[in-house]
C-alpha cells in the first residue's frame, strides 16, 4: 500500500468512499497536471472496509466545493517536507458557485450567458441545492 | 405623520425583496391613491414607462399602462420580442440595459423563469429599477401586491386565515408568489387543491412547515373550511403535452352547487384571465371578488411606480 509519509511535498485525497475515487479524478481535472497523481481504489480501510485514495505530488488549490459535492467525508491531508502538516475534513458546501447547471429546461440560465450560477444547498441528506434564478431543485450528478 | 418608507431605486423580482412594513407602506399608499386620484394624476409627468413583455399579456400590461398614464406618465415599450433586437441576436441583458439609458423604470415579463433576476443583476449599475411581470412558471410578484391588497380590504386582515389554493399549483406563478408571502403573515393554513400532476413543487412547499398545509384533490372536500378560495387558470403555454393539458384543463370547476358549501363571507379570487375553471353564474355571487381585485391591480401599480421612483413627496 501506498504510504502518505513518503510523499514528500503534495496533497492526499483520503477516507474516499469507495467506487468515488475516480469522480473527483475527473471532476478535478487531474489528468491535467503534469506532477505525478495515484488514484487507489478498493484499498483496505480499518473504518471504511474499503475506500479510494488520491495522491497528488505536488501542491495545487483544489476546489473544496466539487469535492464536498462528491463526497463530503473525505479528509484532505496536505504533506510538506515529507511530513503530514495540515489535515482538513470537508462538509457538503452551503452554496456552490459555476458548478452546477440547472435542471429545469425554463430556466433562463439554459437560454442566456449567465455566467457562473449560485446554488443554495436545501437539503444536506439528499445533497440537494437550489438555483439562484428560477428556485428550481437540482443535485449534483 | 409617519414617516415615508423610501424605496426609490429598489427593484421588485420576487415579493420577499420587500419587508411586510415596505408592504404596508405600498398598500398605504395605494388606498390613499384609491381615495382620491385626482391627486395623484400629474405625479408621474415626465417620467417614462417601459414595458418589455416577451410574452403575451393583456390584463398585466394594461394594468401597468394604465396605472403609469394615471399618474401623468409616459410609456415605451413592446408586446411582442420579434420587432425587437431579440431578432437580432442581442442578449436579453444588453436589451434592457438600453432600455434603462431611456427610461426611468423597467416592466419585464418573460417565459424563461430567473429572467427578472438576471435582468436585476445586469442593471447593478444602472439607475433604472426593473420589476418582475411574472417569469414563467416562476413568479409574479405585483399579482401578489394584488392579491394582497385585496385580501386587505375584503377580509380587513392578512393574518389567520385559511387559504385554499386551487387548480394548476405547479405552473401556476401566482400561487408561489402568493404562498411565500402569505407565508410571512401570523397564523395562515394553506389547503393545496390539484390534481397529483399539477401539485405544488417541492421549492415551494419546502417553504412551509408541515402543520400549514394539506393538499388534496377535491375541493368539495375542503371548500367550507377556506376563508379565500384562490382559483387558477389551467395555463396551455406551460405544456408540452397537448393531451396532458386537454385531460387536465377542466379538472376543477366552481359554480353555484359547489359554492352551497362555502362560508358566506369565503372571498373567490382569481388572478385572471379565467377559462372554464370559474363557471360565469358565480360572477354575481357577493363571494366574487376577482373583478374588484383587477382594478385594486390598477391602484396598487401606482403605488409601486410611485415608491420605486421616489414620487411619493412630489
Amino acid at each position: 500500500m501506498l504510504n502518505v509519509d513518503k510523499l514528500k511535498k503534495g496533497i492526499v485525497i483520503d477516507h474516499i468512499e469507495e467506487g468515488k475515487g475516480m469522480d473527483i479524478y475527473q471532476e478535478l481535472h487531474l489528468n491535467d497536471i503534469e506532477m505525478p497523481v495515484v488514484l487507489m481504489k478498493g484499498i483496505h480501510s480499518e473504518k471504511m472496509g474499503k475506500k479510494d485514495l488520491i495522491k497528488i505530488e505536488t501542491d495545487i488549490k483544489l476546489n473544496m466545493d466539487i469535492l464536498g459535492l462528491i463526497d463530503p467525508d473525505v479528509t484532505i491531508n496536505y504533506v510538506s517536507d515529507g511530513k503530514l502538516v495540515r489535515k482538513e475534513k470537508l462538509q457538503l458546501p452551503e452554496k456552490v458557485t459555476g458548478i452546477l447547471k440547472c435542471h429545469n429546461p425554463r430556466c433562463i440560465s439554459n437560454y442566456e450567458d449567465v455566467g457562473d450560477i449560485d446554488f443554495y444547498l436545501v437539503n444536506k441528506d439528499k445533497k440537494i441545492y437550489r438555483c439562484e434564478y428560477c428556485d428550481s431543485y437540482t443535485t449534483f450528478h | 405623520m409617519s414617516e415615508i418608507i423610501n424605496l426609490k431605486g429598489r427593484n421588485l423580482v420576487e415579493p420577499n425583496d420587500f419587508t411586510l412594513q415596505e408592504l404596508d407602506s405600498i398598500f398605504d399608499l395605494a388606498d390613499k391613491i384609491l381615495a382620491d386620484p385626482a391627486s395623484y394624476q400629474e405625479v408621474g409627468k415626465g417620467k417614462l414607462l417601459a414595458t418589455l413583455f416577451y410574452e403575451p399579456s393583456t390584463r398585466t400590461r394594461f394594468s401597468f399602462e394604465a396605472a403609469m398614464l394615471r399618474l401623468g406618465g409616459q410609456l415605451i415599450g413592446f408586446d411582442n420580442p420579434d420587432f425587437s433586437s431579440v431578432s437580432k441576436g442581442e442578449s436579453l441583458v444588453d436589451t434592457i440595459r438600453t432600455v434603462a439609458c431611456y427610461a426611468d423604470l423597467g416592466v419585464i415579463r418573460h417565459p424563461r423563469e430567473g429572467t427578472a433576476k438576471l435582468v436585476s443583476k445586469g442593471l447593478s449599475n444602472f439607475e433604472m429599477p426593473i420589476i418582475n411581470a411574472g417569469d414563467g412558471g416562476h413568479e409574479h410578484p405585483t399579482q401578489t401586491l394584488t392579491d394582497l391588497m385585496t385580501i386587505r380590504h375584503e377580509k380587513g386582515t392578512c393574518n389567520n386565515l385559511t387559504i385554499g389554493l386551487c387548480g394548476d399549483l405547479l405552473f401556476g406563478r401566482t400561487v408561489h408568489s402568493l404562498i411565500k408571502a402569505l407565508k410571512r403573515y401570523e397564523g395562515n393554513k394553506f389547503v393545496l387543491i390539484s390534481p397529483k400532476e399539477l401539485k405544488l413543487p417541492d421549492s415551494v412547499k419546502d417553504l412551509l412547515d408541515d402543520d400549514d398545509y394539506i393538499e388534496t384533490d377535491n375541493l368539495d372536500d375542503v371548500i367550507d373550511d377556506l376563508d379565500i378560495l384562490y382559483m387558477t387558470r389551467v395555463q396551455r403555454e406551460r405544456f408540452v403535452n397537448e393531451e396532458e393539458y386537454l385531460r387536465l384543463k377542466d379538472y376543477f370547476v366552481l359554480d353555484n352547487k359547489k359554492l352551497q358549501n362555502a362560508r358566506d363571507d369565503m372571498l373567490i379570487l382569481h388572478p385572471l384571465p379565467r377559462n372554464e375553471e370559474i363557471a360565469e353564474e358565480v360572477d354575481v355571487d357577493p363571494r366574487a371578488k376577482y373583478f374588484t381585485q383587477a382594478r385594486y391591480g390598477m391602484f396598487v401599480r401606482m403605488a409601486l411606480i410611485m415608491k420605486l421612483l421616489g414620487l411619493e413627496n412630489a
